[in-house]
């Protein structure tokens, strides 16, 4: 920064360049150098990719989703899946053990580690793709963006593969005819392997939609 | 050393009422209405904040989304997340005092966008207010554009300052009277009154986009405008308001083909055939509406290849322009992405001219601010009058100016602390460790939720008007022309 008269030196900045990387090697321990990689990301990307995954489900939870965003996250989770799936060693599948912890950032809003991200995540609805929507049938819910097709799910190659398994069991006897969102609706189902976690302590949203349904008259016990 | 003007101006809501107070300080200034260089600019920046909303139910409301200057800089508009509108006007200076600086008071208040409910959706539409353009002025009158994320509204404002008096068949409160009294006939005359503001809807464009309005742009004839959503945008009459014309659609036949989105977009200064988009990807068109219709084919593609050795998970968000601002000149264009601000040469497409580190240091950090959203925040961008200086927001309440033909830059805090009155700006400096000066803010203490997001530069002088959360702050430069 210049001001006049007065110039930051040239010695200056070079001394302050390797101490750059200090601030973010004490917060996080496990995480390599940023700077000195050509992939910068610190964390490993099956971290990065739970929290894209994470990111997706939040904003496609809201009312009307901030496209912008939907779209930057899922670019972001179609670069870490394609890096992941060029490394030499097996893509880490991101199950439910906390890989790593993710830095602690003074004004994050969100939670630091992966464990309770999918916790969350399982909380999450809207992870069958074997159902149509209904919108008429649940006014609670989030009807479909207009103009959106219904469609094909786009691939998303080695994701679909590793989370194939189990996942028909899974949706059995779960009713998540108001929660269909035809955006991308193959990176919905991704999750899905956290589905056994949905009976979890509490009466989540599913529930108390269903409970409204009934008092509401247009489901019946 | 000069005195300073401040001037503050304090909202307070209660129970729905406004009710301000207002304080100023008189000022020397013996260059009126001179640009004056940039280095005075550096060294003699002072001011205050100038709109401070203290809501009762919490911020939320109040935080100011859109700061515009008009065309002549006489009144500037600023837009909150309430969906209201505050114009200030800038007093004219007094032959009493000719040494004092034109001041910025408030000249009106309305509320623009109410909160809506799509019931076929099912959804709230925010009444915030994402832009706001005023029109040239044509007559007395002055007229804004505002917008939320669906609906654009043409507003008028009016100044009454005189009533009839005298009329004939009705009395003093407007009740007729009784014919058998009035003996004889007078002719009504105009007497003065205190100046009352008027502000009225005069037109209003909506169901005109599916997507959220990021941008509107008037065009250089004055009587078009374009609004730019997402995935389209459209062109509109200023005076009709049934229908416009779909210029540009991105929109995939397959929502799963999705891969970008228009960011910003703006009429060129002077050619009213000539726009030009920003996508999430980087990438700018400048489109000729002459060529076609439909403008999907761009007459010129912007672009600059992505650097290898900074290649990341993150490039492409942060080469996601937020901000696209032709230059007064009509030469060039600004763009701002999440860490520089870009200069283009209209006639280069292969990359800018000139590029501006914003906040360089926060390279290292994007995983972080990833994960705590700020990597999606959106900047603007301005140029002032002359096109030799840009500026920009940043966090902790810094924005950035840079100085296209010194190469200097200069980065300055917007906050009460340190705008105290008759001082002026200090520089601020941001160390990424190392050696550390006095008064030098660390990486790791900048505090990421007071973000500068809109910027505005007056279109002839050396003010500028910053909105830092709900406190919008005007400053102006105040060196004596002697010094230099």
């Amino acid at each position: 920064m210049l001001c006049k008269g007065v110039k930051r030196k040239r010695e200056e900045e070079e001394e302050q360049e390797p101490a750059s990387q200090d601030w973010w090697l004490e917060e996080a321990s496990s995480s390599p150098s940023p700077q000195a990689e050509a992939s910068p990301a610190p964390l490993p990307p099956s971290s990065l990719f739970n929290l894209s995954i994470f990111k997706l489900h939040h904003g496609l939870r809201r009312g009307e989703p901030d496209l912008r965003h939907l779209v930057l996250v899922v670019n972001t989770l179609r670069r870490i899946q394609s890096s992941m799936a060029l490394e030499p060693s097996a893509p880490e599948p991101p199950s439910p053990a906390p890989v790593s912890p993710l830095p602690v950032v003074p004004d994050a809003p969100m939670c630091t580690s992966v464990s309770t991200l999918l916790d969350d995540l399982s909380h999450i609805e809207g992870l069958s793709d074997t159902q149509t929507a209904f919108p008429e049938d649940a006014p609670l819910s989030r009807p479909p963006e207009p103009g959106l097709d219904p469609g094909r799910p786009a691939p998303l190659g080695s994701l679909e593969i590793l989370l194939e398994d189990g996942l028909e069991g899974l949706f059995d006897d779960i009713d998540t005819s108001m929660y269909d969102c035809e955006l991308w609706p193959n990176l919905k189902t991704d999750s899905g392997e956290t589905e056994d976690k949905t009976q979890g302590p509490g009466l989540d949203v599913s529930e108390l939609d269903y409970l409204m349904d009934v008092l509401v008259g247009t489901q019946t016990l | 050393m000069l005195k300073s003007k401040i001037l503050v101006i304090k909202y307070y809501l209660l129970d729905a009422e406004w009710v301000d107070s207002t304080f100023f300080w008189s000022l020397n200034r013996s260059s009126p209405g001179n640009f004056t260089p940039y280095l005075a600019l550096l060294e003699n920046m002072e001011g205050e904040s100038i709109y401070e909303v203290d809501s009762e139910d919490g911020v939320g409301a109040d935080i100011i989304s859109t700061v515009e200057f008009n065309h002549t800089g006489e009144l500037l508009a600023t837009g909150d997340k309430g969906g209201r509108v505050v114009i200030f006007q800038r007093e004219p200076e007094s032959k009493n005092e000719p040494h004092t600086q034109g001041e910025y008071n408030v000249y009106s208040t309305f509320q623009s966008h109410e909160p809506e409910f799509d019931y076929l959706k099912s959804l709230e539409i925010e009444e915030k207010i994402n832009k706001i353009k005023w029109l040239p002025q044509q007559n007395a009158a002055h007229s804004l554009l505002s917008t939320n994320d669906k609906t654009i509204k043409l507003w008028k404002v009016t100044e009454r300052d005189k009533r009839p008096e005298g009329y004939n068949l009705k009395d003093e409160e407007g009740k007729l009277k009784d014919l058998s009294t009035v003996t004889s006939l007078q002719v009504p005359v105009l007497k003065p009154m205190d100046l009352m503001v008027e502000v009225s809807p005069r037109r209003i464009f909506a169901n005109g986009h599916t997507y959220h309005i990021n941008s509107i742009s008037v065009n250089s004839d004055c009587e078009t405008y374009m609004s730019a959503d997402d995935l389209r945008i459209n062109l509109w009459h200023l005076a009709i308001t049934d229908r416009s014309f779909n210029i540009v659609d991105i929109k995939p036949a397959n929502m799963e083909d999705l891969t970008e989105v228009i960011t910003a977009s703006e009429f060129h200064p002077h050619h009213c055939n000539l726009f030009v988009y920003s996508s999430s990807k980087g990438s700018l068109r400048l489109c000729d509406m002459r060529a076609s219709a439909l403008c999907d084919k761009h007459s010129k593609l912007f672009e600059e290849p992505e650097d290898p050795s900074n290649r990341s998970f993150f490039s492409e968000i942060i080469s996601s322009v937020s901000d696209v601002k032709f230059s007064h000149s009509g030469r060039f264009m600004l763009t701002r992405d999440y860490l520089t601000v870009k200069v283009w040469d209209l006639n280069m497409e292969t990359k800018p001219i000139e590029t501006y580190q914003v906040h360089d240091y926060l390279r290292s950090k994007l995983c972080s601010l990833y994960e705590n959203d700020c990597i999606f925040d959106k900047f603007e961008c301005a140029w002032n009058g002359s096109d030799s200086v840009i500026m920009t927001g940043a966090y902790n309440n810094f924005f950035r100016m840079f100085d296209r033909n010194t190469k200097r830059d200069v980065t300055l805090e917007a906050s009460r602390e340190s705008s105290k009155p008759r001082a002026i700006l200090k520089p601020r400096r941001v160390c990424v460790g190392g050696k550390r000066r006095k008064d030098d803010i660390s990486v790791d203490s900048l505090d990421f939720t007071k973000k500068i997001l809109h910027t505005a530069w007056h279109p002839a002088e050396n003010i500028i008007a910053i909105a830092a959360t709900n406190n919008l702050y005007i400053f102006q430069d105040k060196v004596n022309s002697e010094m230099h």
